[in-house]
């Protein structure tokens, strides 16, 4: 039971001491692939600190977390402080409880031994229920510390991250649940040994689940097309409009972690996890070598996934509100529901399990599946015929069958004068 | 050396005090997040007794659903920066009531058992989803009892039965939820005409027309009756 308990705690540590370090320097790579994006040099001056060396600007993240401790943690005389204080918090440690239960393979320690699973709690039977769960209690952070700190533009931040959080929770939740009536399970580590075993990623496999979930996952962490509950241009800052010092580094760290977590999500159930083809086999043992680059597979697809996230951020611009309460209720929750329909449907009439041969017997699935994004997404396009006029739609430009109506209008009284 | 007894009496700890601090404090959404906090410690009972999946459906569905939910209805219909309530003293009754009456029956639950069940290790949990990923749809429970696909939600469990055990939950858990998404319509509803509802706010018709400072009355009822599901 201690080297249950010294274990479990070594495991802890190095998954937070990692995640901490990768918030603080993919923050310096989402300044660089900023500024490359907009033509410019970006952060390269800060190096080893107390000499002149530079580094490329590594040193950044030392500098910055510097300045988030030794700033003035100012609270504000009319918050409540209580709910002000233990906002934050709750807000960090929702964004790291998610990481127990995500699989990095596992590992034979010697010839012929009991695989050892890489991961906190590895074979949690709950797993995808608890990634749901865990995901709802994040917004308690937005919610209540937008709320404790009595500012008009912290509470707006707020309600407006509830609502787009809370409606974006049942598109993700629909695409999750193709993959459980997929996978037959809810255990996170069946998802991927199905991807690994049969060698077709759900990506193909399910594209329109992964399109509802990419969207699903970008707006549940918050990220530029969906900021909507910090815009800087219409809300100061919003929720954490009142926050400084250690307690908006909390907000700002677990933001980065949302990104973080969506980006292990998306790999893990769409891209196969730490599976790669030809590279990294499929059974569930795995000897030392290969143990470690299954790790590095999974986290350099993770980064790949951050990387494009960071691209996104800088060729997008924010949604309206109104836009993004439409694209979830009206269109992402929609094609959830499509997905899982359809491949409830498939499952009961034309195969029952399409995995068991690879790709010999998965094409017709991964065919008619692409087929259906394709058909719901030129409905999509059909029926709401987009509008180039960036005003709320109520004044949008008049459609086809207006200007018609209107020339008919108008043109009765010059009918009567050319008589 | 077991460690459980130690998490345990760290979780009960943070659930009876943020329990009684829900109770206690007069203020409407400190009120909601101890009673989060109090949930949340509840589904950490759960986990370390090895229901799992209990655990997880309490996290997702009271403290991710209906609370948020709660939170909703209270701020929407909020009217001055920090609400306060009194809980008068019918309600104590009522709510002590209630209480003895669920005490009684779980000392009794609890004292029935000879002795402490040794809770399962992580890899075989005690009460396992199993196939309940395609059994709660309705769909596939042929293909579910045979077991073609690669599966490993416990060797001696009847898939079937498990999986139309678990239908019954998931419809009650959504009409709960249904039932709460229309208290909270409700009480976030336009009130224009508050003398037509109810012969008590009608004597306070005035005084409301008069300014946002009346007491919302009907939301901090829903409060405490919210607080006992």
């Amino acid at each position: 039971m201690i080297v249950l308990c010294v274990t479990a705690l070594i495991k802890i540590f190095i998954i937070i001491g990692a995640l901490m370090t990768a918030a603080a320097y993919l923050v310096l790579v989402e300044r660089w692939v900023a500024a490359w994006v907009q033509d410019r040099l970006g952060p390269n001056r800060a190096g080893i600190p107390l000499t002149k060396i530079r580094l490329w600007g590594l040193g950044q993240p030392i500098a910055d977390g510097l300045k988030f401790i030794f700033k003035e943690e100012f609270v504000p005389g009319h918050v409540d402080k209580i709910l002000f204080t233990l906002a934050p918090i709750a807000t960090l440690a929702a964004a790291v409880l998610i990481y127990a239960v995500f699989p990095f393979g596992s590992l034979q320690w010697m010839a012929g031994g009991e695989p050892i699973p890489l991961g906190l709690v590895s074979g949690f039977s709950a797993g995808l229920v608890f990634i749901f769960a865990v995901n709802g209690v994040a917004v308690y952070g937005i919610i209540l510390g937008g709320w404790a700190s009595n500012n008009k533009y912290s509470l707006f931040g707020a309600l407006r991250g509830a609502a787009q959080l809370i409606a974006y929770e049942i598109p993700l939740s629909l695409a999750i649940l193709t993959l459980v009536l997929a996978a037959g399970s809810l255990r996170v580590e069946d998802v991927v040994a199905q991807q690994a075993e049969s060698g077709v990623w759900n990506v193909f496999l399910h594209p329109l689940a992964f399109v509802v979930f990419f969207v699903a996952a970008t707006a549940e962490a918050g990220r530029l097309p969906f900021d909507l509950p910090e815009t800087e241009q219409e809300l100061v800052g919003g929720y954490h409009t009142e926050y400084s010092g250690m307690r908006l580094m909390m907000y700002l760290v677990s933001e980065f972690l949302h990104m973080i977590t969506a980006s292990f999500l998306i790999v893990i159930l769409f891209f196969g996890g730490w599976h790669l083809w030809g590279l990294t086999g499929a059974e569930e043992a795995a000897t030392w070598p290969i143990a470690l680059l299954r790790v590095a597979v999974l986290l350099v697809k993770v980064l790949a996934v951050v990387f494009f996230f960071m691209l996104i951020r800088w060729s997008w611009p924010r949604f309206r509100f109104d836009q993004l309460m439409a694209l979830a209720w009206q269109v992402m929750v929609p094609w959830g529901l499509t997905q899982l329909v359809f491949l409830a449907l498939w499952l009961e009439f034309v195969e029952e399990d399409p995995w068991s041969r690879g790709w010999a017997s998965a094409w017709p699935l991964a065919a008619a599946n692409a087929a259906l994004l394709a058909a719901v997404w030129l409905l999509t396009a059909w029926v709401a015929q987009p509008y180039y006029d960036n005003r709320p739609r109520r004044l949008a430009l008049p459609t086809k069958a207006t200007v018609a109506s209107q020339r008919a209008i108008t043109a009765i009284p010059d009918a009567s004068q050319a008589n | 050396m077991d460690f459980n007894w130690l998490f345990f009496w760290i979780l009960a700890a943070i659930t009876v005090t943020s329990a009684v601090a829900a109770v206690l404090t007069t203020h409407i959404v400190r009120m909601a997040f101890y009673l989060v906090v109090c949930l949340g410690a509840v589904a950490g009972l759960f986990f370390l007794a090895g229901a799992y999946f209990v655990g997880a459906m309490q996290l997702m569905i009271y403290v991710g659903g209906t609370v948020v939910l709660i939170g909703f209805g209270v701020m929407l219909t909020a009217r001055t920066p920090f609400v306060r309530m009194q809980t008068t003293p019918d309600q104590w009754l009522l709510a002590m009531v209630t209480a003895a009456t669920l005490g009684a029956m779980l000392l009794q639950a609890t004292l029935r058992y000879p002795k402490p069940i040794e809770p399962p290790g992580i890899g075989e949990p005690a009460v396992s989803p199993g196939r309940l990923g395609t059994a709660f749809l309705g769909l596939r429970l042929e293909a579910a009892s045979s077991g073609t696909s690669s599966q490993t939600g416990g060797d001696g469990e009847d898939a079937e039965s498990l999986g139309v055990a678990y239908l019954l939950p998931f419809e009650l858990v959504s009409v709960h939820l249904l039932a709460v998404l229309i208290g909270a319509a409700y009480l976030a509803r336009p009130r224009r005409r508050p003398d037509q509802e109810t012969g008590r706010e009608g004597e306070h018709a005035g005084a409301e027309r008069s300014g946002p400072g009346e007491e919302p009355r009907p939301a901090a009822v829903a409060i405490a009756s919210g607080g006992d599901s």
